[in-house]
């Protein structure tokens, strides 16, 4: 929430304050208030329910789910549960989607906004709010049918951690450019007026004053891009290749935690489902924690 | 604020571009060129399939011939059902949050609140595939609706339902800055000034929440996966399973041999879908604002 808002919402408050709903008003109140208690319950419920339905893996298996000998998941306790491969392959597949992503998108952004063009700055943040809005599907289809016969040539499958994170990271990167060019936009004109005038290059200006005056902005964005990558599910359920294992190079392939659930969900049962709801209560509790983190490092842009 | 940026760069950047700003601007052509290579590749695939024939007709050997018809129509009735649903309790929501009936009245009233703002943020970036959980286990098994368009619908619902009260808070807050004072002193109860004033006045932002919504929940897939269903004949009512566009492209392209051609086909029609919607938008809103910016009458 950033100043002009709340001052706006401040003043707001004066004048509505001291006229509360009165007569058949007070229905409606209720029934909007009705309304944002459902929202807000929605997250609860949801966190119930999952929790509800992972408590007889936890139950039964507990540890387990760390430390046994693979995923060889069954409706029953005889099957092995371990689901920290797929962690492992959650994790290296948004990171390295991030580590590619983000010097992308944070330099495109500041080339923008260095040539100081109004149309440009307009024209790019259009064309990457558009882009943001390509489904996911439709990135899966293309890793697979054309990036990932071309890392198969490098090396056989193809389906890998890189293919992964290639297209991961172009999924993520107008979520990033985005979030980026709003932080750079929060910066004072004055400052930049000031470095100008201080006889500076604009690239300079850009570099030395918007990016350090608006880095945290950044930073959550790139922190939230990480929280995208690490929940999206069609683009690494088509190219990594959905191997079980622990890899030892970037060009095997590999299966996310997001993957493991959209695979086995369909014919799971016992256990087995159980156990996918852990994942899923896992995958809540490192975004939930990303987004803590996000916004205690952008407050004012996020 | 004066805009001087084009008077003061003309000079300083004519006299030289550091390389850190050519590796820039190299990166700004990387990534036109990356999007431009899925685009192209997209448009150049799916356009030889693409045709009356395949808009119009049914699904034939698993997807590998025939058309897209009955996707279309599970796509539209889930896309209705999130939407009538989306609506009423996003409008809601967004009239408390954004102020309209007053701050709250109480130190517990504004924790609320708070709370509301912060379950939705903390819901925004909830992974889809949990919401495809929480859809399976709530509505299609608690609730009984089985694998169907509704349990789909409401499952993007649920996903869809922060970005539309984000936008229409903000909307409403800033209709609600320049109109609440007005009506109220006139004497206008909140139920006429909704319906007359704010609601009007924030239409565009409204609006523009609305379409967010609706393409988020176009182009969603893995939260469809195990709710909606994977059936691609004719859905006879929305308890029938249904397979929108998405997923109709997630199976042809990994779980049939040979169906690339027509998921590529699919794919292009999604993207068309969404490029006009957004289109549409941008010219409704020029439309709006020349008419909020026009000659008086």
């Amino acid at each position: 929430m950033n100043n002009s808002t709340s001052l706006a919402s401040s003043a707001l408050a004066n004048t509505a304050l001291r006229h509360s709903p009165k007569g058949h008003d007070r229905w409606l109140f209720l029934l909007v208030r009705l309304c944002a208690l459902l929202a807000a319950a929605l997250l609860l419920l949801i966190v119930a329910f999952v929790a509800t339905e992972s408590g007889q893996a936890i139950q039964a298996l507990g540890a387990r789910l760390f430390t046994d000998s693979g995923w060889f998941p069954g409706a029953d306790a005889s099957g092995q549960f371990n689901l920290t491969p797929m962690i492992v392959g959650s994790l290296l597949v948004a990171l390295l989607a991030m580590a590619i992503s983000l010097p992308i998108a944070v330099a495109s952004v500041l080339f923008v906004h260095s040539c100081s063009q109004p149309w440009l700055v307009i024209a790019y943040r259009r064309a990457i709010e558009l882009l943001a809005g390509i489904p996911s599907v439709v990135f899966g289809l293309w890793g697979l049918v054309v990036i990932v016969p071309l890392l198969g040539q490098l090396q056989a499958p193809g389906t890998s951690i890189l293919a992964g994170a290639l297209v991961l990271a172009l999924m993520i990167l107008p979520t990033i450019a985005l979030l980026a060019d709003s932080a750079l936009r929060a910066v004072p004109n004055e400052l930049r007026l000031g470095g100008l005038a201080l006889g500076l290059s604009p690239w300079r200006v850009v570099l030395r004053i918007q990016l350090l005056q608006a880095r945290s902005g950044v930073i959550a964005g790139a922190i939230l891009g990480l929280g995208r990558a690490l929940g999206e599910t069609m683009v690494v359920l088509m190219v990594c290749g959905n191997v079980v294992q622990l890899p030892t190079s970037i060009m095997q392939p590999i299966r996310t935690l997001t993957a493991n659930i959209a695979l086995e969900m369909a014919y799971a049962g016992g256990l087995q489902r159980s156990a996918l709801f852990v994942s899923g209560l896992l995958l809540i509790a490192l975004v939930v924690a990303l987004i803590w983190s996000a916004h205690r490092m952008g407050r004012g842009y996020a | 604020m004066p805009d001087f940026s084009t008077g003061f760069t003309g000079n300083a950047a004519a006299r030289a571009r550091p390389y850190g700003q050519w590796l820039a601007a190299a990166t700004l052509v990387l990534l036109a060129a990356l999007f431009g290579w899925l685009l192209i590749d997209v448009i150049i695939r799916g356009f030889g399939s693409l045709s009356w024939e395949f808009i119009s007709s049914a699904p034939t050997d698993a997807g590998r011939s025939g058309g897209i018809w009955p996707v279309i129509v599970a796509s539209l009735a889930t896309l209705a059902v999130c939407m009538a649903a989306v609506l009423p309790i996003g409008l809601g929501s967004a009239a408390l949050l954004s102020g309209v009936f007053g701050a709250p009245r109480s130190s517990l009233g504004q924790r609320a609140v708070n709370g509301c703002r912060q379950s939705l943020d903390i819901l925004a970036g909830v992974p889809s595939i949990v919401f495809g959980l929480f859809g399976n286990a709530f509505f299609c098994l608690y609730l009984g609706m089985g694998f169907s368009i509704l349990a789909g619908g409401l499952t993007l619902a649920c996903m869809v339902l922060p970005y539309f009260i984000r936008t229409a808070e903000h909307a409403l807050r800033s209709a609600a800055t320049t109109h609440l004072a007005g009506s109220l002193a006139l004497g206008l109860r909140h139920s006429t000034m909704l319906r007359r004033i704010l609601l009007p006045a924030a239409l565009p932002g409204l609006f523009a929440g609305f379409v967010l919504a609706l393409t988020r929940a176009l182009a969603e897939t893995a939260a469809l996966l195990f709710t909606s269903g994977y059936v691609s004949r004719m859905p006879e009512s929305l308890l029938d399973s249904g397979r929108v566009l998405s997923v109709h492209v997630y199976d042809l392209a990994m779980n049939v041999t040979g169906g690339e051609a027509q998921a590529y086909s699919t794919a292009l029609v999604l993207i068309i879908t969404l490029a006009v919607i957004n289109v549409l938008v941008a010219l409704l809103g020029h439309y709006w604002q020349q008419k909020l910016n026009g000659a008086p009458q």
